[in-house]
């Protein structure tokens, strides 16, 4: 949605690009190496390019990667694409209320627009949905700066990979950088008790189901720990803080 | 699968993208979702979070690792320390990246951990 005049002219896209601009590196070391993968794994540079630039979803094409080269069935690749992003449903119900004021032709784009780190920072920076047009409008201008960064940084940090693929050390591990941006991210949502509760829980549930298939150890913690929250929240007060938002 | 074919699947890939980010508001219809289930979702940011990054942070090739000599370990250990300090500060997201790639990239390169 970066390419709408009423979206990059809005005092909130800089806002959001400024709040995804601490993340973007760790997101352009990701995207770096996952286009090194596609190359190196042996997909054809029409394929990988097509991939890095259209999919943008960095676990899913991972997870298709290996399939595509083994020649695996088409509907196998998109199964596994589909569980793998399986997340992104739970995400969209949460969006939902914020997304329902617009077309759909905008929602559809800004929903694919919508990556796992967008969707942190837009919750966390609206934690309600507006209701109002012009509040409206400026959520939707702050999603569109932060998702248009975050495509930018992905999508170029891509093309470099593929390009460069030759030359960029796997063994190095720069991907690593993705992660940690992600461990400061949880870091900064952990502003309740019960939050760094459901931190810690789905990180624990995360380890311990980590030999489920198609990442779905991902959709049982968030499960798990949602769940146990909730149980948390309705206890009396002496023992958990009430809901902040 | 012929090259066509290949190309074919990756664009169908982008609209599988298309239709789990969207699930939920791919229709017009109008629908509310539970106040219950709208109050568990505040937690989901960081449950996704976390579930996604402990397992690659502790786990190797299927299993808990057992030794603290592991340069992932480290470096996000030392990470989030800094991030704890330095909440306050403007960049501090990525100041936890550049401090924990510095303890990493010396003890994963050069020391093979």
């Amino acid at each position: 949605m970066f390419f709408l005049a009423e979206n990059y002219r809005h005092p909130a896209f800089r806002e959001g690009v400024r709040d995804f601009s601490g993340l973007a590196l760790g997101i352009a070391a990701w995207g770096l190496m996952t286009g090194v993968t596609m190359m190196k794994s042996g997909m054809s540079l029409t394929e990988s390019v097509l991939m890095g630039v259209l999919v943008f979803a960095g676990s899913s094409q991972l997870a298709a990667i290996p399939l595509l080269v083994a020649d695996a069935p088409m509907w196998i690749v998109l199964a596994t694409g589909f569980c793998v992003n399986l997340r992104f449903v739970v995400f969209s119900a949460h969006l939902r209320p914020y997304m329902m004021p617009w077309p759909r032709w905008k929602r559809l784009v800004l929903g694919y627009m919508t990556a796992d780190l967008s969707y942190v920072q837009f919750v966390k920076r609206f934690p309600h949905p507006a209701s109002d047009p012009a509040e409206q409008q400026y959520q939707l201008a702050y999603l569109a700066g932060n998702t248009g960064l975050n495509w930018l940084s992905w999508t170029t940090a891509g093309l470099i990979g593929i390009g460069l693929a030759q030359v960029i050390p796997t063994e190095w591990g720069l991907g690593f950088a993705g992660i940690l941006a992600l461990v400061g991210l949880s870091c900064s949502l952990a502003s309740s008790k019960l939050r760094v509760v459901a931190g810690t829980v789905a990180g624990a549930a995360g380890v311990a189901a980590v030999a489920l298939p198609l990442k779905l150890n991902i959709l049982v913690a968030i499960a798990v720990a949602v769940t146990l929250c909730m149980v948390l929240e309705k206890l009396p007060r002496a023992t958990t803080e009430p809901p902040r938002e | 699968m012929s090259e066509t074919e290949k190309l074919f699947t990756i664009v169908a890939l982008a609209g599988i993208t298309v239709l789990t980010r969207c699930f939920f508001f791919l229709s017009d219809r109008p629908w509310h979702l539970p106040r219950w289930a709208q109050r568990g979702l505040q937690y989901a940011p960081i449950a996704a979070l976390t579930s996604v990054v402990l397992p690659e942070i502790v786990v190797t090739q299927g299993h808990l690792i057992t030794t603290w000599q592991d340069a992932r370990l480290c470096a996000a250990l030392v990470g989030a320390a800094y991030f704890l300090t330095h909440r306050h500060h403007r960049q501090a997201v990525l100041g936890t990246m550049v401090v924990g790639m510095t303890v990493y990239l010396p003890l994963h390169v050069g020391l093979g951990w």
